[in-house]
This record gives structure tokens, C-alpha cells and sequence, in this order.
């Protein structure tokens, strides 16, 4: 992962899997979303950043023209879901669905800090209403239904809009005959805070799914740093072609928990996009340069 | 029958019980000592009654882990007439977390999936505590489709604390066989029952639970993450486990109220692991009543309906209103 210099701790607040850009914690910034200008997401501001795979200090700028990736080491950083729609689909063609549908408090969950509060602070900090965006749009021409979970909201973790919005995306390029693509980043599963009803959006999205495969569709599923828990274990592992970023951390359990399992340090490299080719998981890792047009020539490749 | 040590709401309990059992020793009564053991029996029932009533879901949790509650093999025995086990995957291993087999149910053949955690510490070793690996769920879906093929029904039987955390499990695609048992289960065409017998441990549960009716035992549990889990990810340590549990709502009760599951099963009085044959009976019945009706519905519908059952779960609003 990359962060800004000088370096702000990290915390490790709902990672399962590994750290992510910052998660609003204090109450200040939990205030209710305001017609406040959107912040600029993911990357922070300032001229240099750092990058924690390589260390070395490169220039912001020059690490936003190449999507977030790092210009030294090639590491690929955190994308939020807006650019990751801006940087696959083509300009301007993106027509967003059900972007009312929020996020309600079915078990008026609370730990250290209400769910609602912590949604309210999420919603304002990433701009989203929840970790997933979802619509149809182009690529290189080709019409495509396009979802993607943004792991800085709740740690991209699914819970009933995400379910919700993912399966009526489904259904409706089942409908209409449409390829799907969904890029996920999700180091949080299915999410805790609403209980039962977060973990079975796994059953319900893959029953989406099925229908769709049965139909003849065609689903086309990337990952990307972190997809963890019930996300990889839903929808984002049943792609008829899995892509994966370089380096991505991507797996069941957590690398903690399995540590803490088994009392023994883990394998060098384990668990990352690399290690799932080798075991036969994964089809392509694939550059995000490249990601646009390994996806429009999977489409073309299959008829779609 | 009684609980394991720790649990303190069990204590009162358990000495009420072993007052009974020294009165029912004594051979020849007297009039005064049969009232006595009457007086006690309804005393204990009272009291199991009342504590059973008033269990939190910190509680539930422990109960539905408690060793003696009946496990697997003991519904093998005490609610089917047979089983023959069927153990490989065809493709790696026999995971005995995960257990698959034929099984006659009152006259009816089924195919009988699931999880044992074992019942002596050599048999919890070897089941990994009821913790199956990709295996595990490999080859229950390769006998979900035999069975479907075969017009079998399916009943599966959920025990689990969670899928196996470990290299081997990740390395052989735990996530990916999850995925794919849930993709293949809401498409069978057979009519599928998955019942929750003791601990509904996340995706480990979910991967042999899409069904045509999902049923919860009483002092059972499902939940996303284990309470433990949860503690340590949103509480820093594990010790919270109890707040966790409360804030999950991981009881049947709660499961029914939020519409994730579709039946509670009554336990006896004082919960499963006081009489295995009351709860055996229990769980009988239930397996019948809703076979027989699910064998009514055309194979289309069946899955037509699983599917509109599963489409409708998940609260959120509508409209735009925070």
C-alpha cells in the first residue's frame, strides 16, 4: 500500500484482510453529510507520496496518470470506485442504477461506535452512499453492466445495498443480454454490522448469478487488493473468467486468522493474486493499464 | 444428561438435577419422600423453564457449542432408518467435517450432508472440530447433483464453527468451493432442507445452506462472522465476545423476526443436549412434514420459489432518505 507522506498510522479497524486508506474514527467526523464539496477520494493531497511496497517518494501526479500504480515497484495502489468507473468504463458512459437504495440499521448494531454514525462518516468521507457502485456503461464500445465494491467504504464489505444493487445488476443484464463486470476490492466480507442479512447476500447475489450463467451470460470478475472473506467467497470467485490486479491480497480467512490458527508464519507470497494463479484459481493477472482491453477482447472472444 | 462445566446459568440446574436423581434412588419410599421428589421434579422444571426463557445470545452461543448436545451421528441414528456414507471427492480427499451419504427418512430415500465435529477428542481431531475444507464442500456438491439426478431430496445438516482458516484450505480454493456450492444450490431441483443443529458458522454454514426451507434450532445459532471474530475485528480483543454476540443477533428467534430463516425448531425443555431423543423426534417431524409438501411442488416451481425466498432477504431504504 501507498500513503502520503509524512506517514499517518494506518488503523486497523475492520481489516481482515490488510490496511486500507484511513477509516474516518473520531466524531468530528462523523457529521451528517452536508452539501460540503466532495473530497478528493483515495489518493491524499499533497505533492509526494510514498510507497510502501518499493519506499521510494514519487510524485502524485505522476502516479495518478498511471491509475494509482506506482511509477518505481509497478505497485498497484487503492482505486476508489469513481475512478475505477472512469479509468475501465468510457468517458461519460456510465449511467448509474439504483443509487437511492441506502443503507438501513436492521440490527441497530453498535460496537465502539454506532452503525449508522459509522456509515454517516463513511458516506461523507468516500462520497459513496455504500461500498458499491453499480450501472451499465461501454467498453470500447461494448455495452456491459459494471459493478465495483470500493474497499475504503467499511472495508468494501457487503451488506444489503451492496447485495441488493449487485443482484439487481445481475438481473438486469440478464434481461437485456449484457456481459457483466464486476471489479471488486473488498478486504471485509460480508459485513458484520447487519448480521445474518449481510451474509446471506452471498447466497443471494450467487443465485443471481446463477440464472445469469444459465441464461448464457457471460461474467467476468476482477480482483483487486484486498477480496477477502464473503465476497471472495460469493460472486467475486464465480466469474466464467477470473482476473486478478498484481499483488492482490485475495483469499478466505483472513492471513491473521490463519495465523492465529495454526501458530506458525505463512508462506512467503501467500494469499496474493500470484499464488492463486499457481493453484489454478485465477485465469489472467492483468496490469490495470491493460485491464480495459483484456476485458474488451474476452467480450469479443466469446460473442458477446 | 447435563451441561459442561462453565456454563453458570446451568448450575442451579444441575443441582436440582442430581436432588432428583438421589430421591429416585431410594427404593422404598414413603409418602412424604414421593411428595418430595414430586415437589423437586416441578421445582426443576420451573427453574429450567425460567432459565431457558431467559437466555441472551452470548448464552445461545455457548449451549449451541456445549459437547453434549446431540451431533451428527447422533441424528444419523436416533431420526434415520439408514446410512450409507459415501466418502470421496473424486479429486483430493475424504474431508470428515463434512459427511455425505444416503439415508431412508421415514420410508423416504434422501441424501443426508453434514457437518460432525465429533464426539471423542481423537474424533474432533479428525473432523478439525467440525471445520470442513474445500474437500469437504467439493464433495457434497458432487452428491447434491448426484441427488438431484436421482430425484433425491437433500437435507443438510449444519454444524460448523466456520470453513477451515489454514493453508491447504486456501490453497485449494476454500473461497471459490463456497461460491460454488451456494451457485449449485440455488439451482438444484430437488427440494433441499438445511437445518442449523448447533453452530451456523458463516460461509462455512451458508455453503450447504440454500435451501427450499432454512430452519434454526432453538438454542441454536447462524451468524456472519463468529462472535469471537467480531470481538477481535470491531471490540480489539476477543474477550468482548459476549457484547458481539448481543450485537449479531445471531438466535433463531431474531434470525425468523430479520427474515433470513424460515422455521424455528422447539427444543425440549432445558435445550437438546437434556433429552436427544425428544429433539431427534423434533427434528423428525419437521424433515417429513416439509419433505412431503416440498415433493408436492413441481420441480420448476421448487426452484422458482428458492429463489424468490433467497431474492427477498436484506433491509434497506428505498428512495434516497438517510
Amino acid at each position: 500500500m501507498c500513503r502520503e507522506s509524512p506517514l499517518p498510522p494506518i488503523p486497523t479497524a475492520m481489516s481482515i484482510g490488510q490496511s486500507i486508506p484511513p477509516t474516518a474514527a473520531t466524531p468530528e467526523e462523523a457529521a451528517p453529510v452536508a452539501a460540503t464539496p466532495r473530497p478528493k477520494r483515495g489518493v491524499p493531497s499533497g505533492l509526494w507520496l510514498r510507497c510502501d511496497e518499493c519506499g521510494e517518494t514519487v510524485f502524485r501526479k505522476e502516479v495518478e496518470q498511471l491509475m494509482s500504480v506506482c511509477p518505481v515497484c509497478g505497485r498497484h495502489m487503492y482505486l476508489s470506485a469513481r475512478d475505477r468507473v472512469k479509468f475501465v468504463l468510457d468517458e461519460g458512459t456510465f449511467d448509474e442504477w439504483d443509487a437511492d437504495l441506502m443503507p438501513a440499521d436492521p440490527l441497530k448494531f453498535a460496537d465502539k461506535k454506532p452503525y449508522a454514525e459509522r456509515v454517516v462518516a463513511e458516506q461523507k468521507r468516500t462520497g459513496l452512499n455504500d461500498a458499491a457502485l453499480t450501472g451499465a456503461g461501454m467498453i470500447r464500445g461494448r455495452r456491459v453492466a459494471f459493478g465495483v465494491t470500493d474497499s475504503a467504504f467499511i472495508m468494501g464489505s457487503m451488506g444489503s445495498v451492496v447485495g441488493e444493487r449487485l443482484t439487481r445488476l445481475v438481473e438486469r443484464a440478464t434481461e437485456q443480454n449484457l456481459p457483466v463486470v464486476i471489479v471488486s476490492g473488498s478486504g471485509g466480507g460480508a459485513r458484520m454490522h447487519e448480521g445474518i442479512l449481510s451474509l446471506m447476500q452471498m447466497a443471494k447475489v450467487s443465485a443471481a448469478l446463477a440464472r445469469y450463467g444459465e441464461a448464457g451470460g457471460l461474467f467476468i470478475s476482477v480482483l483487486t487488493n484486498p477480496t477477502m472473506g464473503g465476497v471472495a467467497a460469493s460472486f467475486a470467485s464465480l466469474g466464467d473468467l477470473v482476473f486478478a490486479e498484481p499483488k492482490a491480497l485475495i483469499g478466505f480467512a483472513g492471513p491473521r486468522t490463519i495465523k492465529a490458527t495454526l501458530r506458525t508464519e505463512l508462506p512467503e507470497g501467500f494469499q496474493t493474486s500470484e499464488f492463486l494463479l499457481e493453484h489454478g484459481y485465477i485465469d489472467r493477472i492483468v496490469r490495470r493499464s491493460d485491464l480495459k482491453s483484456e476485458i474488451a477482447r474476452t467480450i469479443d472472444y466469446c460473442g458477446k | 444428561m447435563s451441561a459442561g462445566p462453565g456454563l453458570e446459568f446451568e448450575q442451579p440446574l444441575q443441582t436440582l438435577e442430581a436432588e432428583v436423581r438421589r430421591l429416585e434412588t431410594d427404593a422404598e419410599k414413603t409418602p412424604q419422600q414421593h411428595e418430595e421428589l414430586r415437589a423437586t421434579k416441578r421445582r426443576l422444571a420451573d427453574k429450567t423453564r425460567e432459565v431457558y426463557a431467559g437466555l441472551d445470545a452470548w448464552d445461545t452461543v455457548r449451549v449451541a457449542r456445549l459437547q453434549d448436545r446431540p451431533k451428527f451421528t447422533d441424528y444419523v441414528e436416533l431420526v434415520f432408518d439408514e446410512f450409507v456414507e459415501l466418502h470421496g471427492d473424486k479429486f483430493y480427499g475424504d474431508d470428515r467435517a463434512l459427511r455425505t451419504g444416503f439415508a431412508k427418512l421415514d420410508g423416504m430415500k434422501v441424501m443426508l450432508v453434514g457437518h460432525h465435529k465429533g464426539k471423542t477428542f481423537k474424533e474432533r481431531t479428525e473432523c478439525y472440530f467440525g471445520c470442513a475444507h474445500p474437500e469437504g464442500y467439493r464433495k457434497s456438491m458432487s452428491k447434491m447433483k448426484m441427488a438431484a439426478k436421482y430425484g433425491m431430496p437433500i437435507v443438510c445438516l449444519i454444524d460448523t464453527p466456520g470453513a477451515y482458516p489454514g493453508i491447504g484450505a486456501e490453497e485449494r480454493g476454500q473461497a471459490q468451493v463456497i461460491a460454488e456450492s451456494m451457485l449449485l444450490m440455488s439451482k438444484l431441483p430437488t427440494p433441499i432442507i438445511c437445518v442449523v443443529i448447533g453452530e451456523g458458522g458463516s460461509g462455512g454454514a451458508l455453503g450447504i445452506g440454500v435451501g427450499d426451507r432454512v430452519a434454526v434450532l432453538e438454542h441454536a445459532y447462524y451468524s456472519v462472522i463468529s462472535p469471537e471474530g467480531c470481538a477481535g475485528i470491531l471490540w480489539k480483543s476477543h474477550d468482548f465476545a459476549d457484547k458481539a454476540a448481543r450485537a449479531l443477533q445471531l438466535t433463531s428467534k431474531r434470525l425468523q423476526e430479520l427474515g433470513a430463516i424460515d422455521d424455528v425448531i422447539e427444543e425440549p425443555l432445558g435445550g437438546a443436549h437434556r433429552d436427544h431423543y425428544q429433539m431427534a423426534a423434533r427434528l423428525k417431524q419437521y424433515l417429513v412434514k416439509q419433505l412431503r409438501e416440498l415433493s408436492e411442488k413441481p420441480k420448476d416451481q421448487l426452484v422458482a420459489d428458492r429463489y424468490e425466498k433467497f431474492r427477498k432477504i436484506g433491509q434497506f431504504l428505498d428512495g434516497g432518505a438517510a
